[in-house]
């Protein structure tokens, strides 16, 4: 038992492709059998293994959710995000090049929009819970852009390390959030076509949660809602720690 | 060959990043541009460029497309190395912005759905 253990501890990446089948085996089943074919096979698989990272982060104590488990750790390179960017880009390959030129101006407005939609919303919840200093506001509001957005606009500006864990929070129940709900609010919303996905892209701007959310809503929507999304968190790096911050200046004083 | 379907892939991603990388350093951000955008239009260029005909030969395409079709997979593997246990008990404050940053962009789709479209029949 111990040997064979070892042996897919070695095997790593290979365990992973196994343990990712019998996911999507399981998922697939589930859909047609509980659902009835009403949710995507791919949406129980994704929210299955959000599940499962839950189990892992509190078994493992680590970061990496079901990753940080040995015996899955195959998960965290097959998952990370050199294969996801692989794959995205692998995507492409099956693209309207011209609902991608279409991107355009609504790519380009949705994606800063997104940013500081985000950015404003994260900022108010933050004033609504108590802080008053303009970096504290920052870092949170950048934040609610993603994971990524928060910490290096808290690092920029100084903030406490606290604050900045609170940033990268927010990023991660966005990303976590968009996953799970796209495939539920996608018709809803009209997210049907590329021209939406692509909008969808800019406005939500978390690659992880965008490419989770177009995989369990429609796997044809994916180029052009990773296509904007891509430009996002670059946008965001640029706008929070600076003209953004520089709004949030002026405000301080009123609190 | 198949492998020279994987290694455009590969060469489309690379050059990718590190012009995603280069365009963030002009802009002064610590973060990659855009990368995986480029990459995704060096690599729609590529196959459909005239001189590169033999790319869409069926072997080199399935080097692609293996990857294509590998991509949910590697989504349901990046949902299980999520820090999950760290969203769900990073309290209220982390919870709240983020449901309200999502619930925001989600209302503003069909927005801006409407006003592309209409835009594209008034060029």
């Amino acid at each position: 038992m111990t040997t064979i253990v070892a042996l897919l501890e070695k095997n790593a990446l290979i365990t992973a492709f196994v343990v990712v089948a019998l996911i999507l085996a399981f998922s697939n089943w589930l859909a047609t059998r509980l659902f009835r074919g009403q949710i995507h096979g791919s949406a129980v698989a994704i929210t299955l293994g959000l599940m499962l990272a839950y189990w892992g982060g509190l078994v493992a104590e680590g970061s990496k959710g079901l990753a940080d488990v040995s015996l899955f750790s195959g998960l965290g390179v097959l998952g990370g995000a050199m294969f996801r960017d692989f794959a995205i880009v692998a995507t492409a390959f099956g693209a309207e090049l011209d609902a991608l030129k279409r991107a355009g101006w609504v790519g380009a407005l949705s994606v800063v929009l997104g940013v500081v939609l985000s950015f404003v919303t994260g900022a108010v919840v933050a004033i609504a819970f108590g802080f008053t200093d303009a970096v504290s506001i920052s870092t949170i509001g950048a934040g609610a852009a993603t994971y990524i957005v928060g910490p290096v606009t808290g690092t920029a500006l100084g903030a406490d390390s606290a604050v900045i864990a609170l940033s990268v929070a927010a990023g991660l129940v966005k990303a976590i959030l968009v996953m799970v709900a796209t495939p539920l609010v996608a018709k809803r919303i009209g997210l049907t076509n590329p021209q939406s996905a692509l909008i969808y892209g800019g406005l939500m701007g978390t690659t992880s949660g965008v490419a989770a959310g177009l995989a369990a809503t429609d796997p044809k929507l994916v180029p052009y809602g990773a296509m904007t999304a891509t430009f996002y968190t670059g946008v965001g790096c640029l706008l929070a720690p600076s003209v953004l911050y520089l709004c949030v200046i002026p405000i301080q004083g009123l609190l | 060959m198949v492998i020279y379907g994987v290694g455009l892939l590969a060469a489309c991603m690379l050059a990718g990043v590190i012009l995603g990388d280069l365009l963030g350093q002009l802009i002064g951000v610590q973060a990659n541009v855009g990368g995986v955008g480029i990459a995704m239009l060096l690599l729609i260029w590529a196959v459909n460029a005239s001189g590169l005909n033999k790319l869409l030969e069926p072997p080199t395409a399935a080097g692609i497309n293996f990857w294509s079709a590998m991509y949910i997979p590697i989504v349901i593997a990046m949902a299980a190395k999520q820090n999950v246990v760290a969203a769900v008990s990073s309290g209220w404050l982390a919870i709240i912005a983020g449901v309200a940053a999502v619930a925001i962009s989600f209302a503003m789709i069909p927005l801006l759905s409407r006003l592309a479209g209409r835009s594209e029949d008034t060029p």
